[in-house]
């Protein structure tokens, strides 16, 4: 545990770093809860995928990257939006559907980005984007960068033939990237056990003579200090790792699974007995850096943001419908190559037609 | 210049682009040593080196993705897919990523990827290697597909399709590799997309086609032609953005048109264009839009079947006349 001990140093000599990471975590826990509300109220649409449970296992890995690494996540991803600093008023948009949204509601809950802050995607395929994330540190070595991706996952995605692709592409090619699974037990209601011929996902590292590791994915500064740790070696040395963080979510799959079929009430309880916030909180408590009156104003805070989130995305606008085909395509000649397609194109896509009600 | 094959004239753009433009590189199997299953990356790795053409395991899902997430990063890929049949393996990437990125994302990145594939049939490389699946692509927003028939449209479109900012997939095709042709004397040479050429003008019949089958209606169109019958020969070049403009201007001239492709017809680009023309060209048709592809079987491997399967200019010759049998002539 003396790597723990290191990463602890790092984070709670600095009380700043210590209490934003408690902020950080608070901060989605409130957010991903009125977003469960907000989902309820039929504010919200589409698939809705909480991480409730799992923030020390993004927060503590994302707060280990630098300026210019870049960060690739699943379609659990509200939590890595804030974590990356996205504005909760932008994200919250994002759900509602509003042009102010971080994807100007064209994305969606699972399709989260903010490419200022190099967060490259939401991704709604389970392992797809692995590769996609490889190809970005593929361009790292490419430009010569001393950056390196930090490339976040669940469970599920290492039953896929794209993680075998991408982690044995990573490590044939020396790319700096880090392979986090986020191991919460389950993909869906089926779990890892059932899912994986070895279900100690981060000994599948050693078929590609990849460093592999697990760690509590519940201790933000355990998660922290391996993903600093693996990072450094990423950007420095140029070698891929994969790292397992072992958390849970509380929730179900989804907002539309109540998550109760596929396992026990007693054991979503002894999970809620390690809830990460709760056990960070306790040890800013004991090391003296937080008293529960400043952890409470921390909630406070969180929770009002969460709240003005809530109110300007019920005030912001939706996307008007003729914006309909923007984005489509970027290149500046997209739209005179196109010129000459519409002639007897289906009813709507000719131009010109009327319009029809919504 | 000396006429160059369609190989040679891939190569050359690629070098050109190589050259030009340090954020281009090339990707995929047994493109460097090997110097491509067609050859037609042969000597770019010993010039360029291998971080600019990356040999790649044979992992068509990863090196796709792993492409689509340097283009991210505003790279400029060209991925070889050793034929389409293999693009399959990698159909999540294309469809579900590639295509879907700069909409999904609310336009804040983009995906400028080239992914090369040959198509086509005839050397009795059966059901697994012989597909033309052009068509489905074409039918996805977010792509944008092309199938040059020339030289000089293989040189001028791949430039074209490296520069652009979206992502292209870019249909050869096997039979073709070894055409020659002249390219362009003067100028730059870029062919833009969503541009059809009339490779050949008449006034009887119109003959659409695209990649190796313009080679094929020209061919028919000369045999025709010794019988007083005038066909025009229109190649699309582009199936996505697709030039419906020229091949309606050409019926209007002609009043009837076959449409020839070496893929299955049933939704296939004949069903496109058959859906399109009879909207624009309903009082210029004089006879219904007749279609021509392969057989709507898997390839079979036997010689004899493998001719009965493939559209060959027999079998388009057969379908013009009866066209216009149909309109008493």
């Amino acid at each position: 545990m003396a790597k723990t001990a290191a990463g602890e140093a790092t984070v709670l000599n600095d009380r700043e770093h210590a209490l934003d990471l408690f902020r950080q975590m608070a901060l989605i826990r409130r957010f991903e809860e009125r977003t469960e509300e907000q989902y309820t109220r039929a504010r919200i649409g589409g698939y809705c995928h909480l991480a409730i449970g799992e923030e020390a296992s993004s927060v503590g890995a994302i707060d280990a990257l630098v300026d210019g690494d870049a960060l690739y996540a699943s379609y659990r991803d509200h939590g890595t939006a804030l974590a990356v600093g996205s504005p909760a008023a932008a994200v919250m948009a994002e759900l509602f559907g509003k042009e102010s949204g971080v994807a100007h509601g064209r994305g969606g809950s699972m399709h989260l980005l903010d490419v200022e802050r190099h967060f490259y995607g939401g991704w709604g395929i389970v392992g797809a984007h692995l590769p996609i994330a490889t190809g970005t540190a593929l361009a790292m070595t490419y430009r010569e960068l001393p950056f390196a991706v930090l490339c976040q996952f669940g469970d599920g995605a290492v039953a896929t033939g794209s993680f075998h692709e991408a982690l044995n592409l990573a490590a044939v090619w020396d790319l700096p990237i880090v392979f986090q699974a986020i191991n919460n037990q389950y993909g869906m209601g089926t779990s890892v056990q059932q899912s994986n011929a070895e279900p100690e996902l981060w000994k599948r590292a050693a078929s590609y003579r990849m460093h592999g590791e697990q760690v509590d994915g519940n201790d933000v500064l355990a998660v922290r200090e391996a993903a600093d740790r693996l990072l450094r070696q990423a950007r420095e040395e140029r070698r891929p790792a994969l790292l397992e963080t072992i958390t849970y979510r509380y929730r179900g799959h989804s907002v539309a699974d109540a998550g109760k079929v596929y396992r026990t009430a007693e054991e979503v309880r002894s999970w809620r007995e390690r809830d990460p916030i709760t056990r960070y909180g306790l040890l800013l408590g004991e090391r003296g850096l937080a008293t529960a009156a400043d952890l409470d104003a921390i909630w406070q805070d969180v929770s009002a943001v969460v709240k003005d989130a809530i109110d300007k995305a019920v005030a912001a606008a939706a996307p008007g419908r003729d914006s309909l085909y923007e984005h489509l395509y970027g290149d500046p000649a997209h739209q005179e190559q196109f010129s000459r397609m519409q002639s007897g194109a289906p009813y709507g896509e000719r131009g010109g037609e009327q319009t029809w009600p919504t | 210049m000396a006429d160059v094959t369609y190989r040679e004239a891939l190569r050359l753009a690629l070098d050109e682009e190589l050259g030009r433009d340090q954020d281009v590189f090339l990707m995929g199997e047994e493109i460097g040593r090997f110097e491509g299953s067609y050859k037609v990356t042969a000597g770019l790795w010993q010039k360029y080196g291998a971080n600019r053409v990356r040999e790649t395991p044979i992992s068509e899902e990863g090196f796709v993705g792993a492409g689509i997430g340097a283009a991210m990063m505003g790279l400029r890929p060209v991925i070889e897919i050793m034929t389409i049949n293999f693009i399959l393996v990698a159909m999540d990437q294309v469809i579900n990523h590639a295509a879907k990125i700069r909409y999904m994302f609310g336009g804040k990145v983009g995906v400028p990827l080239v992914i090369r594939a040959p198509g086509g049939a005839g050397a009795q490389l059966t059901a697994q290697h012989s597909q033309s699946l052009e068509a489905w692509f074409a039918g996805c927003p977010g792509l944008k597909v092309v199938a040059p028939a020339t030289p000089a449209d293989a040189y001028g479109m791949l430039k074209t399709a490296i520069r652009d900012d979206d992502p292209v997939l870019f249909c050869e095709n096997l039979v073709l590799y070894n055409l020659t042709g002249a390219l362009p004397e003067n100028g730059d040479g870029l062919v833009p997309l969503g541009r059809a050429a009339i490779a050949r003008e008449g006034t009887d019949l119109t003959l659409v086609a695209h990649s190796y089958t313009v080679q094929r209606a020209l061919r028919v169109a000369d045999r025709l032609a010794q019988d007083g019958i005038s066909v025009e020969v229109v190649d699309l070049r582009s199936l996505r953005p697709l030039d419906v403009d020229t091949v309606a201007e050409s019926v209007r001239k002609t009043n009837r048109v076959l449409v020839a492709e070496e893929g299955w017809s049933t939704y296939g680009v004949g069903a496109e264009l058959a859906a399109r023309l009879q909207r624009v060209c309903f009082d210029d048709l004089d006879a219904p839009v007749e279609r021509v592809g392969q057989a709507e079987v898997p390839m079979p491997y036997a010689k004899p079947l493998e001719l009965a399967a493939l559209p060959l200019e027999s079998k388009i010759e057969a379908a013009a006349r009866s066209l216009l049998a149909e309109c008493g002539l």
